[in-house]
């Protein structure tokens, strides 16, 4: 009879689930003791004791199961970082209504009960919106953000056409230099695009396109990380479809504009995304070459409400707050695309 | 090829203003001479590599640690979280200047008092007039707005691994650790290469943030200079710009040499 199975007995299995158990009953009574006493004596805040909680659950849940705990803090850790990196936004958000008397009064926004115009308006934005006289008459702020519209499409445009065009042509043309100019190239992206501000300067003092556009636009119409990132993208591209069409006398524009560039799309996404960031956040050009008023773009000019003539810090938060809202709708229309066209140049680079 | 013309002229009209701009007297060497020789220039170079220090080893770790803990698959939180960290990156350097210059305030500032909150202890802290803060102001600030921006990278290359590489290295008895150092590592490395290359430069490059986060000023002591604000400031403030080449070719020196040791240390670009 002995070795009849006794179902009264616990098996092996069953010890091991009561062992962590009681260990993590343990954990979190110890833990729940380290709680008190450590409020008790060193007197914590509700921040405080809200993370040592979490960071005492994840002890808790470690006897228990690994795979849990280790979700468990995979989770409360990407959490956290999430809402540290997007708490600046939420003050932001909340300054831009904030009336500038209470602008630091209050962390976020004021509580419920002080709600009022005097302590949240719109008055930031009246204030941006308001056409201010220059030397070159009334500005109103939409000029400037056609300006910067202008400035960031034009631009983009431009560096998503001469970049691909270069980069199809060093991936898919044989000439002699071609290696002299990749290496060139690739030496070159090493070089700080400042190097060349005060060279370009020269130049364009001396063509005489101070303060106006071109000094912006043409100088950047082109970029050796665009080129090199389309020829690593149409390198890709399989050469019997450049030559099907050449057959089918399709004529070499053609074939870039109808079949290499539908097949490097994802890529040219991504570098749209860079390009428009870029231009759309350019500070250091636009401040150095353009000098009218009514010719300034968004970042020079909201610059200029914390400068040394005023301190307007609301509108310029307001401003701001604004300013993010094209580069973010574009971000979220070529998520996608970015994400997967964005590595392309680095995984074969 | 008329469209490399344009880069080719620029890089040759550069090199040629270097030694004496035209509307100006040929100085020989001079420029390169009193830049060298330039306390200023000390301390924004020493500055500039301080700050490179951080954004490799600090914040590119951290962008790798967080690649890593959103690398998983099916994952609700991933899109949520992907554009949390990224969001910084779609704000302006000089947005993201005085924004944080709002947020350091002392008393006041949101990060103020997040850090007293935290730790007991921050909510006086004069982060931008005291020199020995303005450097961690500028880390925290730069760390909120690229460590998003490195992670994508990471995590685009995380998500190329050979999971059945790891899977068998796993049975073989291998540790998490061993898999990332023998197996995840190495097949990342040509992203990590790019990616600490690429931030490299753009430490050397740094100046929008702080001529914004210190409302155009260095900073106490000129903690806040970095090389290429110097050069802004004698080209263009000072108006000197054969000066401001002679800077701008000795930062390229710079960047070239430790660039081109980072790419030869990772062993990676022999296939180019």
């Amino acid at each position: 009879m002995a070795d009849v199975l006794d179902y009264n007995k616990p098996s092996a299995a069953q010890w091991v689930t009561a062992t962590r158990l009681l260990a993590s009953a343990v954990a979190a009574t110890a833990g729940a003791v380290m709680l008190f006493v450590a409020w008790w004596f060193f007197s914590l805040n509700a921040l405080q004791f809200f993370l040592l909680v979490l960071a005492l659950a994840f002890v808790a849940l470690l006897p228990l199961s690994r795979k849990v705990s280790v979700a468990y803090a995979r989770y409360t850790v990407l959490i956290l970082v999430g809402c540290v990196m997007l708490m600046p936004f939420a003050w932001l958000a909340a300054a831009a209504f904030k009336d500038k008397d209470v602008l630091n009064e209050y962390m976020f926004l004021p509580p419920i009960t002080k709600w009022s115009s005097e302590t949240l308006n719109n008055e930031n934005f009246v204030e941006l919106f308001k056409p201010k006289p220059t030397l070159q008459g009334e500005v109103s702020f939409w000029r400037y953000v056609s300006n910067s519209l202008f400035l960031a499409s034009a631009g983009t445009f431009l560096n998503l056409f001469f970049s691909s065009l270069g980069g199809y042509a060093l991936a898919k043309y044989r000439f002699r230099g071609r290696g002299a100019v990749m290496t060139f190239m690739l030496a070159s992206l090493t070089i700080p695009g400042v190097v060349l501000l005060a060279p370009n300067y020269e130049l364009i003092y001396h063509l005489g396109w101070m303060d106006s556009y071109k000094s912006l636009l043409i100088p950047g119409a082109v970029s050796v990380f665009g080129i090199f990132l389309f020829r690593q993208a149409i390198i890709g591209v399989p050469d019997d479809i450049i030559e099907a069409g050449r057959i089918d006398g399709c004529g070499e524009f053609r074939i870039y504009l109808q079949l290499v560039m539908p097949l490097v799309r994802p890529m040219s996404g991504a570098f749209c995304l860079v390009a428009f960031l870029g231009a759309w956040n350019s500070f250091l050009g636009p401040n150095i070459f353009l000098q009218s008023q009514d010719k300034l773009p968004l970042p020079v000019v909201l610059n200029m409400y914390v400068g040394q003539y005023q301190q307007q810090y609301g509108v310029f938060l307001a401003g701001t707050l604004l300013a993010i809202l094209p580069p973010a709708v574009l971000f979220f229309a070529l998520q996608k695309e970015f994400i997967s066209g964005l590595t392309t140049g680095a995984v074969k680079g | 090829m008329f469209f490399l013309y344009p880069v080719l002229y620029a890089t040759v009209l550069a090199f040629y203003q270097t030694n004496g701009p035209h509307s100006r007297e040929y100085v020989g060497i001079d420029n390169f001479l009193f830049v060298l020789r330039d306390p200023d220039f000390h301390t924004a170079l020493k500055n500039t590599i301080v700050y490179a220090i951080f954004s490799v080893f600090l914040q590119l770790p951290l962008s790798l640690g967080l690649a890593l803990l959103l690398n998983a698959r099916n994952d609700r939180l991933k899109g949520f979280f992907r554009l949390a960290v990224f969001s910084p990156h779609l704000v302006g350097s000089i947005f993201v200047g005085v924004l944080f210059g709002v947020l350091f305030a002392p008393r006041l500032g949101l990060f103020n008092r997040g850090l007293q909150m935290l730790s007991g202890w921050g909510l006086e802290q004069e982060w931008l007039g005291n020199p020995a803060l303005v450097m961690p102001a500028l880390i925290i600030a730069s760390l909120w707005m690229y460590v998003g921006f490195n992670m994508i990278y990471f995590l685009a290359a995380l998500q190329n691994v050979d999971v059945s590489l790891v899977e068998a290295a796993r049975i073989d008895g291998a540790g998490p650790l061993q898999v990332f150092w023998n197996v995840t590592l190495p097949q990342i490395k040509p992203v990590a290469t790019f990616v600490v290359v690429t931030s490299t430069i753009g430490s050397f490059n740094l100046f929008e943030l702080p001529y914004a986060l210190l409302r155009g000023s260095a900073g106490p002591n000129n903690a806040g200079l970095t090389v290429v604000f110097y050069l802004y400031n004698n080209a263009f403030e000072a108006g000197d710009l054969g000066t401001g080449a002679a800077v701008g070719w000795l930062l390229t020196a710079i960047v070239l040499v430790i660039s081109l040791a980072q790419i030869r240390l990772s062993g990676t670009g022999r296939d180019q």
